[in-house]
């Protein structure tokens, strides 16, 4: 009989059912957090108990204090800063020329229909499989890292930039010819703006992709960096050491995540 | 008797692709005087926002010739009220309203002069720095209005722009772009599918038939402005027309379907 009870204030029952659903959403959110925590939990005490190899598999509090220690020796610190700005530059590098000629493509076919089969063509081939080449011309110094990540960035950039300009609807092209744009400004005021939100989902894999990249080009052909301290830590058997760095870039890719969502709600504030 | 406005002479559109070809407009002749009103009737398919198109430069005519008069050197020829997706997602509503004055690089004092009269105008200045997204179907259609209005062009070109308004929303911005409308005496242009809004609006409804596109009648409506829809609705001449129209429409509609 409690619902007769309750039916008289109809406020106080949605109030319940309110409460009811917030409860439900913290429980979700604790989920997310869970998963985590669980998986450590069950490797240190797998780890401990000898249960998994310790020798492959240290116990995370073990990970946490060789972290530590290379923090307060200053090692990391070098490696950390060096690939991030490789990343930096490399992205920089592959991004900008993306986005122009992407562009550029998406707004005037014949330039599209020049580029694309070579677009096309080279995007397949892992710019990782080009290292070599990529080391004879440039050297083994910064700047062949930082042509290998910019490789790697571009295509997905420049693919989705493409897209994006096409994918604007026919309607606004006409209003600007109809208002007299010219190409400078159907350029800056039609097809960069009117593309961002497909161009930054490229912009996205391009970040992830140059994470990928940094690592693998430091593993194969450099003597600092992140990738690096990974593969020369696991050389010399010194597993914990080999597990910070693959925090540490677990650590920046979703750094980096939360900052490209970052700046595509800065600018596009229209969405 | 000086010469018309616009000027439509024998214009023909064809759109031909793949072998095949489709007479959208065929031989249509229309002038049109300066400060006139002007709506273009006809059911779909007649051809009329292809000739708006034309008009509009966003399409090219296949023969035949149309002229607009400049009046003054710097003047637009022509500015556009689209239907309704016409207002850019990624500009703001001044940004919107100021959109022509910008792209004809205007001193920023005239743009910001010109954009917040024509704001407050369409009642819209305090909705200045939102974006279209968080704007009602009407809004939308008030700030495309303003935008036409702001560019000061030679003649304005409406493509059925209060099509998608529900009929509340549809009297006030008739209303509204008659007052606008009546301060500027801009020559207008006007697509409708609406018999009661082309009697509202019009000095003169153009009837189109359909397939090939062409004029088949031009009725003047001297009814006394300022005009409300209720003084349309109760006046014996204006029901006349309606029904003249009405019937004209249904026989084109009959016949493009047998």
């Amino acid at each position: 009989m409690s619902q007769q009870n309750h039916i008289h204030d109809p406020v106080r029952i949605e109030r319940q059912e309110w409460k009811k659903r917030q409860r439900k959403n913290r429980w979700k959110q604790g989920l997310t957090l869970l998963s985590p925590l669980f998986l450590l939990l069950a490797w240190e005490v797998l780890s401990r108990t000898g249960l998994i190899d310790a020798r492959f598999f240290p116990p995370p509090t073990d990970i946490v204090s060789t972290f530590l220690s290379m923090m307060a020796s200053g090692t990391l610190f070098d490696h950390v800063g060096i690939s991030l700005f490789r990343i930096l530059c490399g992205f920089l590098l592959g991004v900008i020329p993306a986005i122009i000629l992407g562009l550029l493509m998406g707004l005037y076919s014949p330039i599209r229909h020049f580029f694309s089969p070579l677009i096309m063509a080279l995007m397949p081939i892992p710019t990782l499989a080009l290292l070599p080449i990529i080391l004879i011309l440039f050297g083994i110094g910064e700047v062949s890292k930082i042509v290998t990540i910019a490789g790697s960035v571009f295509f997905p950039v420049i693919i989705n930039t493409v897209a994006g300009v096409i994918s604007i609807d026919r309607i606004y092209l006409d209003v600007a010819e109809n208002y007299g744009a010219d190409s400078r400004q159907f350029f800056f005021k039609i097809a960069l703006p009117g593309s961002l939100p497909v161009m930054l989902e490229g912009i996205q894999m391009g970040q992830a992709i140059a994470l990928l990249t940094i690592v693998a080009a430091e593993m194969m052909g450099a003597n600092s960096g992140i990738g690096y301290l990974i593969w020369t830590s696991y050389k010399a058997f010194l597993l914990k050491e080999m597990f910070v760095g693959l925090v540490l870039i677990s650590f920046f890719g979703y750094l980096f995540s939360l900052g490209i969502r970052g700046l595509q709600s800065k600018l596009v504030p229209w969405r | 008797m000086e010469q018309a406005k616009i000027t439509i002479e024998q214009l023909t559109k064809v759109f031909y692709k793949k072998g095949q070809s489709v007479t959208a407009l065929e031989e249509v002749s229309l002038d049109i005087q300066e400060g006139e009103f002007v709506c273009l009737v006809g059911p779909s398919g007649c051809g009329k926002t292809t000739l708006l198109r034309i008009l509009a430069g966003l399409e090219q005519l296949s023969t035949g010739d149309f002229s607009i008069q400049q009046g003054e050197k710097k003047r637009p020829l022509q500015s556009m009220v689209f239907q309704e997706k016409g207002v850019i997602p990624w500009l703001t509503v001044e940004g919107n309203v100021a959109f022509g004055l910008k792209m004809r690089h205007l001193p920023k004092k005239t743009v910001q002069e010109r954009t917040a009269y024509y704001l407050k105008k369409v009642g819209l200045e305090k909705f200045a720095h939102l974006y279209p997204k968080e704007l009602s179907g009407g809004m939308k259609q008030r700030v495309s209005i303003a935008r036409a209005f702001a560019n000061d062009p030679e003649i304005l070109l409406m493509d059925e722009p209060f099509a998608a308004l529900d009929e509340q929303n549809k009297f006030i911005l008739q209303e509204e772009l008659l007052e606008i409308w009546a301060e500027t005496k801009k020559t207008v242009l006007f697509i409708t599918h609406s018999i009661d809004e082309a009697l509202l609006l019009s000095d003169k409804i153009v009837l189109m038939s359909a397939q090939p596109g062409r004029i088949s009648q031009v009725i003047t409506i001297d009814s006394p402005r300022p005009r409300t829809m209720e003084k349309v609705r109760a006046d014996p001449v204006m029901t006349e027309h309606f029904v003249n129209i009405r019937a004209h429409l249904d026989k084109e509609v009959q016949g493009s379907r047998g």
